[in-house]
């Protein structure tokens, strides 16, 4: 169970602190130019962080327990071929999904 | 070139947010589906959709919540996905900049991944287009997508309850993720701060408090610049030497 209290202070913690990152150029800065450097940064943030939560989620999936599972592992793979060849996310979700199911049952 | 008025600019933006709707709704069911599982109450599932917009950012908290990580860590892993948004907001500060402050602080809430996205696109393509026009094409693509996102949230966490146990939901959020990854992936650059990322992640896994996906993102994104940099460069010196 989550705390309560935390609860609250992640949701409105995050919530500030991400209007925060929206208000912050347009807001205050107005239209002087950045940094390069600092941008350039910017710029690999959510490439940088999302592939790092999801690499233990998929080989140690909390639903087994956290030992590697095939149908799991093949979904995944599934899905992020789908992704690179397609460059759609509704296409990838519903193949990665697809792949899963099977897997599940073919698993038994 | 005709011109344009201001009202066919906002449904122009509507009209190109509108394909949008099929990936913003089935993420805010996922995440107000997983949401209830963690045990939040509507109230609750509902203030993150609202007060955060920002689906991965929100699934990343959630996530943490669940494996009962520090309040810290979990918001500076979160505020890290977030931190896009700053980026987003410094690329649109050029066209937006002069608009009256509270046009831009209300802009600035609904600053998401398919608003700036095309918001971008078109003042490129429009370089006449005031700054009056902008912020109406600005807030004619928010039009379809916000009111599904809080909509599609409440469904979600309504559903919750009756989805069954061999639905496999633990694997949407990781399905979901690697597809929202693998569109970002344009450059080698990319490429190299996914891959850092991951390997940091996975090999500092035993640390605390999730402290190896802090370490990891931070690595990559050094990784990603610094590979942005000398491509540049070398690029730059083939282009005098040729």
């Amino acid at each position: 169970m989550i705390d309560s209290a935390q609860l609250w202070l992640v949701i409105i913690g995050l919530g500030l602190g991400s209007y925060a990152f929206r208000f912050v150029f347009i807001g205050l800065i107005g239209n002087r130019q950045l940094p390069d450097w600092l941008l350039r940064h910017l710029r690999y943030t959510a490439v940088a962080v999302l592939p790092g939560l999801v690499a233990p989620l998929i080989l140690w999936p909390a639903a087994t327990g956290g030992s590697p599972d095939v149908p799991r592992l093949v979904a995944a793979l599934v899905t992020t071929v789908t992704g690179l060849a397609t460059r759609s996310i509704l296409m990838s979700i519903s193949l990665g999904a697809a792949a899963l199911y099977l897997g599940l049952y073919l698993a038994g | 070139m005709t011109r344009q008025t201001t009202k066919s600019i906002f449904w122009k933006g509507a009209r190109d947010a509108a394909p949008f709707i099929l990936v913003v709704g089935p993420f805010a069911v996922l995440f107000g589906v997983v949401a209830h599982e963690a045990g939040l109450d509507l109230l609750a599932v509902m203030s993150f959709s609202i007060l955060v917009i920002a689906g991965a950012a929100q699934l990343t908290a959630l996530q943490l919540l669940v494996d009962h990580a520090p309040t810290v860590i979990v918001l500076a892993s979160a505020l890290a996905v977030n931190l896009r948004m700053a980026m987003y907001s410094a690329s649109l500060a050029p066209y937006l900049g002069e608009a009256p402050l509270w046009q831009r602080a209300i802009a600035a809430y609904y600053l998401v991944d398919q608003s700036y996205g095309l918001s971008v696109l078109r003042f490129e393509e429009n370089p006449h287009w005031p700054v009056g026009q902008r912020m109406v094409y600005f807030f004619g693509t928010i039009a379809p997508i916000a009111p599904v996102w809080y909509l599609c949230t409440y469904i979600g966490a309504a559903l919750g309850s009756s989805i069954p146990e061999g639905l496999a939901l633990d694997f949407a959020v990781p399905i979901t993720f690697i597809a929202l990854i693998t569109p970002m992936l344009r450059s080698r650059a990319h490429v190299v701060a996914a891959l850092v990322s991951i390997t940091v992640a996975l090999t500092l896994a035993f640390l605390p408090y999730n402290l190896g996906l802090l370490v990891a993102g931070l690595l990559a994104m050094i990784a990603g610049a610094e590979v942005e940099r000398v491509t540049k460069k070398r690029a730059a010196a083939r282009g005098e030497a040729g």
